[in-house]
C-alpha cells in the first residue's frame, strides 16, 4: 500500500498530493481520545475496585458511590477507550484498503465531537444519578438520540468510503467494521426504545417491562460485547495483525467461514445471561446452544490470526508490539472458551451472580479487547504521525505489566466468584444453609484487594503508553515542522 | 442453478450490507419478538399490582442510585436460594417494572422478596450505615436519603409516562373503575393519577418509614419500595400444582 513520506521527493513534487491521499486528522483525534479514555475508564476501574474492598473509599458522597461511578467505569472504557480505537482503526483500515479517501469529512468531524460529548455528558448524568437502570446502556433518552445521530453519520461515512473504493474488492477487515456498526445501530434503536417523562425531563420508562425488557436487555447487553467488543475488534485484528507481521492472513476461506458464523450466531445468546430466571425455558436452551456452538467460529478467529504469524514466529521474541496482538489472540481464545463454558445452565447455576462473570468479562475486555487496541495504537500512531515509536523498550515494560495485571485480576476473580457460588449453595450435615450471606462477603475481601493490584497494575502499563504516546507524537510534530521537512504536512 | 460466489459479496457493497443485515437480524425475530406475541411469556398472578406513587418515586431512586450494580432481583429455583431469599421469582412479579431490575451481580444479597424481613428502622439505619448493623458489608453509606426532600412535584407526570406503556395507572373514571374491579377500592385510589400526590402523602403518613413524620424524604420512598419488594403474591393461597404454569 502506497504512503507517503516525507522522503520521497518524487511523490511528494507530484501536484496531484496537493491534498494527501489519506484524511489522517480525524484518525489522530480519535487515536489520542481513546487513549486519554483509557486512562480515565481505568482509572474509574481501580477506584471502584478499591470501594469494593475498603468501603469507606465511597466518601459519603453521593457522586462517587460504586453504583453511580460504576457505569462511568463501564461506559468510558467501551465506549470512550473501546469507541475511539475503533473509530480511528476503522477510519485508518476503511482509508487504506479502500485506497480512497474518507466519504463526507464534515460528517466524520461531527462523529468525533458527537462521540466525546456522549462520552462526557453520560459521565455527568451518571454522577448525578441519571440513568436507565440498564448495564452497558445507562445513558438517559437525549444522549440516546444523540449516539444515535452520530450512529447515523457514521454509517454513513463508512458505507460511503466503501462505495468510493478503488479496489474491486473490499477487504475482511471491513466486513468486520461494517457488521459492528448495523448490529450497534439495531441493538441500540431496540434497547433504547422509552417513553421520556417530559419533553424537559431526563427521566424516561423502558417502553417494555420484566420478562420481556429483561431479554431486549441482554440481547442488547451481550452483543455489545459480541458486536461492540468483538466483532469490531477483529477488523482490527484482520487488519494490523497481518501489517504488523509482513504476511497475509493466514487463511482467506476461514475469515468468511469466520465472519458470517460469527455474525449469525452472536444474536442468538444474550439469553444465557438469563439462565434459571423468570423466562420461557426454550429461549434459554436455544441461547445456550448457539452459545456452544460459537466456540467454533470464535476459535477459527482466533487460530486464523495466530497462524498468520506463522513463519515469522521470531517476531514474537523481538517485537513487542507483535507480543501484544498475540497475546490478545490467545485471550481471546481463552475467554471464547470459558463463555460457552459458562453459558452451560449447570455451570451457570453456580457462577451467576458471582465474581466469576466479571473475571470473565475482563479476560476478554483486558485481554483481548485492550490488548489488541494497544497491539493497533502502537503499529499505527508513529504511521500517522509519520515518526517511530518514541520507545520500543517501555512498549515491552507496558506489554508485562499489563499481562501481569489482567492474570492477578482474573484469578482473584476465578478465586472469588467460584467460593462465592459454593458458599451460597453450602449445605450443613441438619441441611440448613451453611454460611450466611456477609459471611461470603467478608471471605471475598482479600480477592478485592487482589483484584484492585491487578487493576492498578493495568493502569499503570496504560500510563507508560500514554507517555510513550505522547512522546512519540511530540517527536513526529517537531520533525513535521524542522526545517526542510515542511512536505511532511502537505 | 446460479452458481453463488463469495465474491459477488466481496465486490458489491450494497450486497454485503443487506447480507450482513440477514445475518443479525435473524435471531431477534426467532428468539426475542415471539416473547411479546406468546400470551404465556408472562401469565397472570393474583396479587400482582403496579407500585403506589411513593413506592414508583422508591423505585426511581434505587435505579439513579445503581442498586442493581450489586444486587439482583431475581430468585432462580434453587433448594438454596429458596431457604436464603424466598420463593422462586415469577415473570408476573415484574410486569410492571419499567425497566426490569433482575440485575446480574449479588455483590450484596437478592432483593427480590425482602420486603416485610426487616422492620422499617432497620431500613433506614440500614441505609445511613450499613455497616452499624452488618459490620462486614461492603455497602455504601447513603445518609443524604434521609436528608433529601422528595421531588414528588411531577409524579402526575411521571405516572402517565408509565401508564403509556402500559401500567395501568387511571386517568378517568372508566380506568379507575377498572382498576376498582382488579386491585380493589382502596389501592384503586391509590394508582389513580389526579389523585397521586394526596396519596403519596397519606401513604408516608401512614406509615413514616423513615421515623421523621416533619417532611417527606427520599428514605419515605425507597423505604417503601425495599418493603413492598417481594409480597404482593401471596404463595399461601397458590396451590404447588398451579405455580407450574408460573414458571
Amino acid at each position: 500500500m502506497a504512503t507517503i513520506t516525507a522522503t520521497s521527493p518524487s511523490l511528494a513534487a507530484s501536484p496531484s498530493l496537493a491534498v494527501p491521499q489519506y484524511d489522517y486528522d480525524i484518525i489522530k483525534k480519535f487515536a489520542v481520545m481513546s487513549i486519554v479514555w483509557a486512562v480515565v475508564g481505568m482509572g474509574a476501574g481501580v477506584f471502584i475496585a478499591a470501594q469494593l474492598a475498603w468501603p469507606v473509599l465511597n466518601f459519603d458522597i453521593p457522586y462517587l458511590t460504586f453504583g453511580r461511578f460504576r457505569p462511568v467505569h463501564t461506559s468510558a472504557v467501551i465506549f470512550g477507550f473501546g469507541g475511539s480505537a475503533l473509530f480511528a482503526t476503522s477510519y485508518y483500515v476503511v482509508q487504506r484498503t479502500c485506497q480512497t479517501r474518507l466519504f463526507a469529512p464534515g460528517l466524520a468531524t461531527f462523529t468525533f465531537w458527537g462521540w466525546q460529548a456522549v462520552i462526557v455528558l453520560a459521565a455527568l448524568s451518571y454522577v448525578l444519578g441519571y440513568s436507565q437502570g440498564r448495564e452497558y446502556a445507562e445513558m438517559e433518552w437525549p444522549i440516546d438520540l444523540l449516539i444515535l445521530a452520530v450512529w447515523v453519520a457514521y454509517m454513513a461515512v463508512y458505507i460511503g468510503t466503501l462505495m468510493n473504493r478503488k479496489q474491486p474488492h473490499i477487504y475482511v477487515a471491513n466486513w468486520f467494521y461494517l457488521s459492528f456498526i448495523l448490529a450497534t445501530a439495531l441493538l441500540h434503536v431496540f434497547n433504547n426504545l422509552a417513553m421520556p417523562v417530559g419533553l424537559f425531563s431526563m427521566k424516561s420508562y423502558s417502553l417494555f417491562a420484566g420478562a420481556q425488557d429483561a431479554m431486549t436487555q441482554w440481547w442488547y447487553g451481550h452483543n455489545a460485547v459480541g458486536f461492540f467488543l468483538t466483532a469490531a475488534f477483529l477488523g482490527m485484528m484482520y487488519y494490523f495483525v497481518p501489517k504488523q507481521a509482513g504476511r497475509p492472513i493466514y487463511s482467506y476461506r476461514l475469515s468468511i467461514v469466520h465472519f458470517w458464523a460469527l455474525s449469525f450466531m452472536y444474536m442468538w445468546v444474550g439469553t444465557h445471561h438469563l439462565h434459571w430466571t423468570a423466562i420461557p425455558d426454550w429461549t434459554s436452551t436455544l441461547g445456550a446452544t448457539f452459545s456452544i456452538m460459537l466456540l467454533l467460529p470464535s476459535w477459527g478467529g482466533m487460530i486464523n490470526g495466530i497462524m498468520t504469524l506463522s513463519g515469522a514466529w521470531d517476531k514474537l521474541r523481538t517485537d513487542p508490539v507483535m507480543r501484544f496482538m498475540i497475546v490478545a489472540l490467545s485471550f481471546y481464545g481463552m475467554s471464547t472458551f470459558e463463555g460457552p463454558l459458562m453459558s452451560l445452565k449447570d455451570v451457570n447455576a453456580l457462577s451467576h451472580y458471582t465474581d466469576w462473570t466479571v473475571g470473565h468479562v475482563h479476560s476478554g475486555a483486558l485481554g483481548w479487547v485492550a490488548m489488541i487496541s494497544f497491539g493497533s495504537l502502537y503499529h499505527m500512531i508513529p504511521r500517522l504521525w509519520n515518526t517511530q515509536l518514541y520507545s520500543e523498550r517501555l512498549v515491552n515494560v507496558h506489554f508485562w505489566v499489563a499481562t501481569i495485571g489482567v492474570l492477578l485480576y482474573i484469578t482473584a476473580m476465578w478465586i472469588s466468584g467460584i467460593s462465592q457460588g459454593l458458599m451460597w449453595r453450602a449445605f450443613d450435615e441438619y441441611g440448613n444453609l451453611q454460611y450466611s450471606f456477609v459471611e461470603s462477603v467478608a471471605a471475598m475481601h482479600p480477592f478485592y484487594v487482589m483484584r484492585t493490584i491487578g487493576g492498578a497494575f493495568f493502569l499503570s502499563g496504560m500510563l507508560i503508553m500514554a507517555y510513550n504516546i505522547t512522546m512519540t507524537i511530540r517527536q513526529g510534530v517537531r520533525a513535521a515542522r524542522a526545517p526542510g521537512a515542511a512536505l511532511a504536512v502537505a | 442453478m446460479i452458481k453463488f460466489k463469495h465474491e459477488s459479496l466481496e465486490t458489491n457493497t450494497g450486497l454485503l450490507l443487506v447480507a450482513t443485515m440477514l445475518a443479525i437480524s435473524v435471531a431477534g425475530m426467532v428468539e426475542i419478538a415471539p416473547l411479546f406475541l406468546i400470551k404465556d411469556t408472562v401469565e397472570d398472578v393474583p396479587g400482582v399490582r403496579p407500585y403506589t406513587p411513593l413506592e414508583q418515586l422508591g423505585r426511581d431512586i434505587y435505579i439513579r442510585e445503581g442498586c442493581y450494580t450489586c444486587h439482583s432481583q431475581m430468585i432462580r429455583p434453587f433448594r438454596d436460594e429458596q431457604l436464603r431469599y424466598g420463593h422462586y421469582s415469577l415473570a408476573a412479579e415484574s410486569k410492571y417494572d419499567h425497566p426490569f431490575q433482575w440485575g446480574s451481580k449479588r455483590t450484596g444479597p437478592d432483593l427480590a422478596r425482602v420486603g416485610g424481613k426487616y422492620s422499617n428502622e432497620w431500613h433506614v439505619q440500614h441505609l445511613i450505615a450499613p455497616r452499624s448493623v452488618v459490620p462486614e458489608s461492603v455497602m455504601p453509606n447513603y445518609p443524604w436519603l434521609m436528608e433529601n426532600r422528595l421531588d414528588y412535584a411531577d409524579i402526575g407526570a411521571r405516572m402517565r409516562a408509565l401508564r403509556a406503556v402500559g401500567v395501568p395507572y387511571s386517568l378517568n373514571q372508566a380506568e379507575y373503575e377498572r382498576n376498582v374491579k382488579q386491585f380493589g377500592a382502596e389501592m384503586a385510589a391509590q394508582l389513580h393519577i389526579p389523585n397521586a400526590r394526596e396519596s403519596l402523602i397519606a401513604q408516608v403518613k401512614a406509615n413514616n418509614y423513615d421515623g421523621d413524620p416533619s417532611f417527606v424524604s427520599e428514605m419515605d420512598a425507597l423505604v417503601a419500595y425495599l418493603q413492598v419488594l417481594g409480597t404482593m403474591v401471596d404463595f399461601s393461597k397458590i396451590k404447588p400444582e398451579e405455580l407450574v404454569k408460573y414458571r
